[in-house]
């Protein structure tokens, strides 16, 4: 079949919903009976709760119910859902939903409110009465390393390579990770460089901020509409949590206003859920901004130092990262991720990671768009840029000479199946973007390159052909970046039909099978795969109901654009119209569904080429071009693929020059608004030009490689490198804004 | 003390009860149903709730309710006429102008008002009259370029 549907550029099918206003996000909805809540947050970094008293609150007119962690049912030691590659632990997304016995991070959920007003809630708060006893909080990773640090969790042991160590520490885990010796490659290199490069706690920006309601019927079901990135994995948290069966918990999907990573673990569901029960009516809870920025999950604050060793002809030799992760209040951070993502395009004999993940006073860590890679590739592309000045190379061209290829091994695990990354830079040689000269003064130009690995997990979705002949499909993942669109592409495509004749929904956690999360730049990938599987099942099936129509062998039917026909007479043909009407007389009507656990990941690169003009007074770096170049595979939408890169790539420019957390020295986060904490607008950057590669991933339909995640990562890098060659200073710590570059420039002597 | 706020929204006569904290946003969104305008930030740092007051676009979070009394209130449930499309929403369909579309609703609305002012904007203008909204998806181009194929 041609493909007539993958490729075109399809407008969303929820955008007129969204352009007047009639999506529905969690906090648009609305219930009969309805409560609101509000969160108590701890005014303290780290401090045990010693007592809370909510008899004044609950007198106040309009109070319905306090809740608090001793609502929750008894943990069950260990308890841990896996999520595709990751396991969830329990313990931990309890007490970031409610602190029990100690608060963690300064805005740490204490105690949750219901009432018949959000104001009255807002009211309550304050007569909720809870004595603390302040603790020291630990916020500097490579202070809360040393062995007298005061302790997050003093039962914490540091899980290693070996084994679990016997002393409590606050380094949650060890990374030792290493290809070839490296300390070999360095001694046959002839020139080294060594830098430590550091980036902050930066956050998602999801314009929506988190929201939920909760309803729990008197007979114990529990029913969720929630701004999340995954139904299913919200359910499997909450079931999980609160001593349910998966099929007790119904997650009902919404629209979701931006997750990036942000929005797969649960926060407010719980309160939510406690308040639902203990009256008996509906509760809706809504962050405001500064709860958004103070007590969700941002990425993390890291310190990377990369060693890097090359030959006088340009070849990597070694290249040695020590990585610290401030990980917040809870284990798990990107670590490995960062080893990985960072060293993955380049040839290098000898690799090694001395990783740490560091748990600290800071809110939980989660995760943003290519977890890890940002950081990691600050630091290598940095090294590979002063490397590429020392050898006196293009800094492309270095970067072509070492350039990974199918067959490769990857920095862990196996080797890369058919990746893009010498045509991309093939593609960046010969583009205007590059070789056009930069002319003016303090003007330079940037280039970094990325790689994203690509993350499988399962999809589900149900396909049924209707009593006229068209078809709906269910899919279970929650739509994020257009997934109704492209999986419309893809059914079209298999189907043989017009866009119009199916309509795609997001399906609610009763309705379709499990489908993990909307994340890791994989639901394209993954659910075309089991769109296509239902579509092949579905025609399988409607070739045998017209073949036992049409009294003929299914072997003789050819089906095209909705009609099958004999090969052998002419006037045996039905169409998909005749097959749905003749279902409900005969047979049955007609569903086939598609489910998708395991495939190959598909590797994804870029690289991204910047302009910038800096302002020597003031440190102000204007954006002059910028030029995103990816190979996505195969664009199924190339509006929407254009539409990730551009935003991935303003997002990493924003954490490139303006955005960081800053905390006060009691743990405090100092700039908890988005006047304080800028993100760009659009007088900020230019227009993103883009450049897609289509070289086909090994596996899954049509070549498909993820897309959303890489486009964030280049530009900390590139920025940095374009900086360094508009003004000779080379930035190795974030944000580079106007204050970090005019003390920098003043440094360096002028 | 709940006071009485009488305004036009999108053309209509309404009548609403409100406390004198209450925000405009507050009213559109809770007391009158209109659930377009979003709540993003809360203190006028994002224009996901920009409303048209009296012609003019605000951040309908910092306006209350109270203060809107007699006033007309254009929001963007109002701009699609009997179920048609207004030529920007076309365009921000047509060019891929939106993604997780919670600010949609508000560029929109300053889009709409900018075009009202300078109906054929350029690059930079059209630049200006947005910066005061956020967005987190898309980069700002095909928004720009959704605007900028309107005027």
């Amino acid at each position: 079949m041609s493909s007539r549907f993958i490729g075109e550029r399809l407008a969303r099918v929820d955008a007129p919903d969204r352009v007047t206003g009639r999506a529905v996000y969690a906090a648009d909805i609305s219930l009969s009976g309805m409560l609101h809540g509000r969160v108590l947050r701890s005014p303290h970094a780290h401090a045990y709760i010693k007592k809370i008293d909510a008899t004044r609150a609950l007198a106040l007119e309009g109070v319905k119910a306090v809740v608090t962690a001793a609502d929750f049912p008894a943990l069950k030691k260990g308890g841990v859902i896996a999520r595709g590659e990751v396991e969830l632990n329990l313990d931990h997304i309890r007490q970031v939903a409610l602190a029990h016995g100690k608060v963690l991070y300064h805005g740490h959920a204490v105690a949750a409110v219901a009432a018949t007003d959000p104001h009255i809630a807002e009211d309550a708060l304050e007569l909720i009465e809870v004595e603390y006893e302040p603790l020291l909080a630990v916020l500097d990773p490579e202070e809360a390393m040393k062995e007298d640090a005061p302790l997050v969790h003093p039962e914490q042991r540091t899980r290693t390579r070996d084994g679990t160590l016997d002393r409590p520490s606050n380094i949650a885990a060890t990374y030792n990770v290493s290809r070839g010796d490296v300390e070999e490659g360095f001694q046959v290199a002839d020139v080294v460089v060594e830098h430590t490069f550091r980036t902050r706690t930066v956050h998602q920006g999801y314009l929506e901020p988190m929201a939920a309601v909760a309803r729990a019927d008197p007979g114990g079901r529990i029913t969720v509409w929630a701004s999340t990135q995954g139904n299913f994995s919200l359910r499997s948290q909450l079931a999980s949590v609160l001593e349910l069966n998966s099929s007790q918990v119904k997650v009902v999907p919404v629209e979701i206003g931006g997750g990036f990573g942000g929005k797969l673990n649960s926060v407010l569901e719980l309160p939510a859920v406690l308040l639902a029960r203990r009256t008996g009516r509906p509760v809706k809870l809504v962050m405001s901004r500064e709860e958004v920025l103070r007590a969700t999950y941002p990425a993390p604050a890291t310190a990377i130092t990369v060693k890097a060793g090359a030959t006088a002809d340009g070849r990597l030799t070694a290249v040695k990262m020590r990585a610290v992760f401030d990980a917040g209040a809870f284990p798990i951070a990107p670590v490995v991720a960062a080893y990985l993502t960072s060293l993955a395009p380049y040839k290098i004999p000898h690799i090694c990671l001395e990783g740490y993940e560091v748990v600290t006073n800071h809110p939980k860590i989660g995760a943003l768009r290519a977890p890890g890679a940002p950081q990691g590739a600050f630091a290598v592309e940095g090294q590979m840029d002063l490397l590429a000045e020392k050898l006196d190379i293009d800094s492309l061209e270095l970067r072509r000479r070492n350039a990974t290829q199918e067959g490769e091994p990857m920095p862990v695990g196996r080797a890369f199946n058919r990746i893009g990354l010498q045509p991309l830079l093939e593609r960046v040689a010969a583009h205007p973007s590059w070789t056009t000269p930069l002319k003016g003064p303090h003007r330079g130009r940037g280039l970094a390159v990325a790689f994203w690995p690509g993350a499988v997990m399962p999809s589900s979705c149900n396909l049924t052909l209707q009593d006229d002949g068209s078809f709906s499909l269910v899919v279970g993942s929650v739509d994020l970046t257009g997934t109704r669109t492209t999986m419309l592409q893809v059914a079209a495509q298999e189907l043989g039909v017009h866009p119009s004749k199916i309509s795609v929904s997001v399906g609610d956690t009763d309705s379709v099978g499990h489908t993990e999360v909307s994340g890791g730049s994989r639901i394209t990938y993954t659910m075309s795969n089991a769109v296509n599987q239902a579509c092949t099942r579905m025609l399988g099936l409607l070739r045998e109901r017209a073949a036992a129509e049409l009294e003929v062998d299914p072997q003789e039917l050819e089906y095209d654009t909705g009609i099958f026909s004999s090969r052998v007479s002419q006037d045996k043909r039905l169409t998909l119209t005749d097959l749905g009407r003749q279902s409900l007389r005969r047979g049955g009507p007609v569903t086939a569904t598609g489910a998708v656990a395991r495939m190959q990941p598909a590797p994804a690169f870029s690289a991204h080429v910047v302009d910038v003009e800096v302002d020597m007074e003031t440190g102000q770096v204007k954006l002059l071009n910028y030029t995103a170049f990816q190979d996505v595979g195969r664009a199924v939408n190339p509006t929407q693929v254009e539409g990730q890169i551009q935003g991935g790539a303003v997002q990493g420019i924003g954490w490139a020059l303006m955005e960081g957390y800053q905390f006060s020295e009691s743990g405090v986060l100092q700039n908890a608004n988005l006047l304080d904490y800028k993100t760009p607008t659009a007088t900020d950057v230019p227009f993103i030009d883009t450049v897609i590669l289509e070289i086909p991933a090994s596996d899954g339909p049509y070549g498909i490689r993820g897309v959303g995640e890489t486009p964030i990562i280049p530009p900390l890098p590139a920025l940095a490198n374009a900086i360094h060659n508009a003004t000779g200073v080379r930035i190795r710590e974030l944000p580079m804004n106007p204050e970090a570059l005019f003390h920098a420039m003043q440094g360096r002597g002028g | 003390m709940k006071r009485v706020v009488t305004l036009t929204v999108n053309g209509e006569q309404r009548q609403a009860l409100a406390e004198p904290r209450v925000t405009l946003l507050e009213l559109l969104r809770d007391g009158l149903g209109l659930t377009g305008s979003k709540e993003g930030c809360g203190d006028g740092n994002c224009g996901a709730c920009t409303v048209l007051l009296n012609g003019r676009p605000v951040n309908s979070c910092l306006v209350l309710a109270v203060e809107v009394d007699g006033s007309d209130v254009f929001t963007i449930e109002g701009l699609a006429r009997s179920g048609a499309l207004h030529p920007l929403q076309q365009a921000f369909i047509d060019h891929g102008g939106l993604q997780c579309g919670f600010c949609t609703p508000g560029l929109v609305m300053v889009a709409y008002a900018l075009l009202q002012e300078n109906p054929h904007p350029t690059e930079q203008e059209v630049r200006m009259a947005i910066a005061g909204n956020l967005c987190r998806c898309t980069g700002y181009d095909k928004v720009v370029r959704a605007v900028m194929a309107v005027g």
